[in-house]
């Protein structure tokens, strides 16, 4: 080894650093923990409602009717005396276990369609993937309306419905990732080691190309949200005595002029979880 | 080329015919009976058998239901998709009737949406403050995670009842289509801005952006000369979700300002189970994204030198990797 006659290999002009990764601080964001407070007290208003609220969603006092948010009522009643937070409050529970089984349909299904159409290849994924072609090409409130109108009015149709319109995006992201894990060499190791097909995939292909779906999932809730509140809206979901979020933002609507807080106050309740939802998935997606 | 220009047409082509089948599927077969989809379900049991058996023959709902499949597709393939059940009239008829109104409002907000987008990627990429950048990058999620319908309402409610500036609702002189027009331009520009901040700050970094700074260019000058023109093509990528949003949304819109529509006319053809009607409309929407997924696909390689020598080459791959679930 000879030194000073050729010139040190790693030595070079430096061009365009990679940019350096943004450090992660070690006290979590404001906004991240108010995000994450504001589900977990929402999440509480849907397992125990009676915790939060002394009034009953469905009875109504005459004497309140379009009674403005007080101390005693903090969002204000509506037409028939019903206590506007009491209605939020249980509402919770409709539109978040909607939502859930909305993303749940669409994990479940896009994954396990994704995962065979990329694992497989051939035939089947051609199929497939024309398949969630034609369905991306359908906006999916259309979608979700066309699935409801066929399956029903009611709150779990409407779940059902927006997750089934859903379906085609997670089994795109899976079959990507599949196809991308799927070459690697681990998995080529595993082929060579002798580990049955059905090993390989459950062991190291679907933990290995679960991490962007799963990103997708916290992503989509907030979309499943607006989607089922939406639907919930136009009429399709809970009948009216319900109170889910998009039926309450609904039945406020003709008061608007006069009466704002009716539909105002639980929207906003509705636009706050989304937003959180939101910023939560952005902290949970892997780069960035 | 022209091997590209067929793979692309044929796909276009064939999600038209997939839609029209899956509605075909959802709406006429898969519901145990066809004709009490046809029926106020209040009226269903008054309904007597002769009448249902009738008006099984009219629809041809006693016949097979391949047989079925084959008239509606051959009809609809000189562009019959029969009759809507409420009014009576041909369904492209009722379709084209109320398309003038969507189309000024969906164009209109589009126009809206990428002028508002660009300005946010613009700040956001040009200012040199922390806080400004910081604020400018939070409106797009914020713009997404509002639902229309209560952007719509907190308008009207602002803007109409309390303000009086402009009217509440139907679509009588130009006042009329200011609010509609931005409650839906404010969700679609939503993923554009989301998409452009990206962009802009990878190109911003980019080593050409280096040398024309070391040049002596300004930061206004290479954000607009350099970065803008390079940054901005890969916004038609996500045309397609663009499309859904603006269609979500004019249902939405023109339910809450009472604006007769696309929108609107689905929302009546689903609320009255009028199901050719429904699959002509389905159909007609998964026709205009296949279309506008073929003009970018023929377009994008128009405008990124790039890829025009790629399809030069006799590569056939596809085109941009769509990025097809909202970026943000």
């Amino acid at each position: 080894m000879t030194i000073g006659t050729a010139p040190p290999p790693d030595v070079t002009v430096p061009v365009a650093a990679p940019p350096e990764p943004r450090r992660r601080p070690a006290v979590p964001p404001p906004g991240l923990v108010l995000s994450w407070l504001l589900v977990l007290l929402v999440v509480a208003w849907a397992v125990f409602p009676g915790l939060f609220t002394a009034h009953g969603p469905y009875a109504g006092d005459p004497a309140l009717s379009f009674a403005p948010p007080s101390w005693e009522h903090p969002f204000g009643a509506d037409q028939l005396g019903r206590d506007l937070f009491s209605r939020a409050v249980h509402g919770a529970g409709t539109t978040l276990t909607a939502t859930l089984v909305a993303v749940l349909v669409a994990f479940g299904a896009g994954t396990v369609i994704g995962l065979a159409a990329g694992y497989a290849g051939g035939a089947l994924d051609t199929t497939v993937m024309r398949v969630v072609d034609v369905l991306l090409s359908i906006p999916s409130l259309l979608l979700a309306m066309v699935i409801v109108s066929v399956l029903g009015y009611s709150t779990y149709n409407v779940a059902l419905a927006v997750g089934i319109a859903s379906i085609a995006s997670f089994a795109r992201v899976m079959r990507a990732e599949t196809i991308r894990v799927t070459h690697t060499d681990y998995v080529e190791a595993a082929h060579g080691l002798g580990v049955s097909r059905w090993g390989v995939v459950a062991g190291h292909v679907l933990p290995n190309a679960l991490g962007p779906v799963l990103a997708l999932a916290a992503l989509e809730f907030g979309t499943a949200v607006i989607a089922v509140a939406s639907l919930g809206f136009l009429g399709y979901g809970a009948p009216p005595p319900e109170p889910e979020w998009g039926l309450l933002v609904a039945e406020g609507r003709d008061f608007v002029a006069l009466y704002p807080w009716i539909s105002l106050l639980p929207g906003t309740v509705l636009a706050l979880v989304v937003i959180a939802t939101h910023r939560i998935s952005t902290s949970l997606r892997p780069n960035r | 080329m022209a091997r590209y220009l067929t793979a692309k047409v044929g796909r276009a082509l064939f999600v038209v015919w997939a839609s029209f089948t899956l509605t075909f599927a959802l709406l006429f077969v898969l519901p145990a009976d066809p004709v009490d989809l046809l029926f106020d379900p209040a009226e269903r049991n008054s309904i007597t058998p002769e009448i249902r058996a009738q008006v099984s023959a009219l629809y041809g709902f006693d016949q097979p239901v391949l047989v079925q499949y084959l008239l509606r597709l051959g009809a609809a393939l000189t562009g019959d998709f029969g009759t809507s059940v409420q009014s009576g009239r041909p369904v492209v008829a009722s379709i084209l009737d109320v398309l003038p109104g969507t189309l000024l409002l969906a164009v209109g907000s589009l126009a809206l949406a990428v002028v508002a987008a660009f300005a946010i990627a613009l700040v956001a990429t040009y200012t040199r403050h922390r806080w400004l950048r910081d604020l400018v990058e939070a409106l797009p999620p914020a713009a997404v995670s509002v639902p229309v319908f209560l952007l719509g309402i907190l308008f009207i409610q602002v803007f109409s009842f309390t303000l009086g500036w402009f009217p509440s609702f139907g679509e009588v002189g130009a006042a009329s289509i200011v609010l509609p027009l931005v409650t839906l331009a404010i969700p679609v520009s939503g993923p554009i801005a989301q998409l452009l901040v990206r962009s802009f700050t990878d190109e911003f970094a980019s080593p050409y952006v280096v040398t024309s700074a070391a040049k002596g260019a300004t930061r206004g000058w290479i954000v607009v000369r350099d970065v803008f023109r390079n940054a901005s093509l890969p916004a038609l990528t996500i045309a397609g979700i663009t499309f859904g949003n603006l269609v979500a949304g004019a249902v939405i819109v023109e339910t809450i300002f009472s604006r007769a529509g696309i929108g609107r006319l689905t929302q009546t053809a689903i609320n009255t189970l009028d199901v050719p009607l429904v699959q002509g409309i389905v159909v007609f929407v998964s026709a205009s994204f296949a279309l506008i997924n073929l003009v970018v696909d023929l377009v994008y390689p128009l405008l990124d030198p790039r890829l025009r020598a790629e399809l030069r080459a006799g590569a056939t791959a596809p085109v941009p990797a769509r990025t097809e679930r909202s970026p943000s």
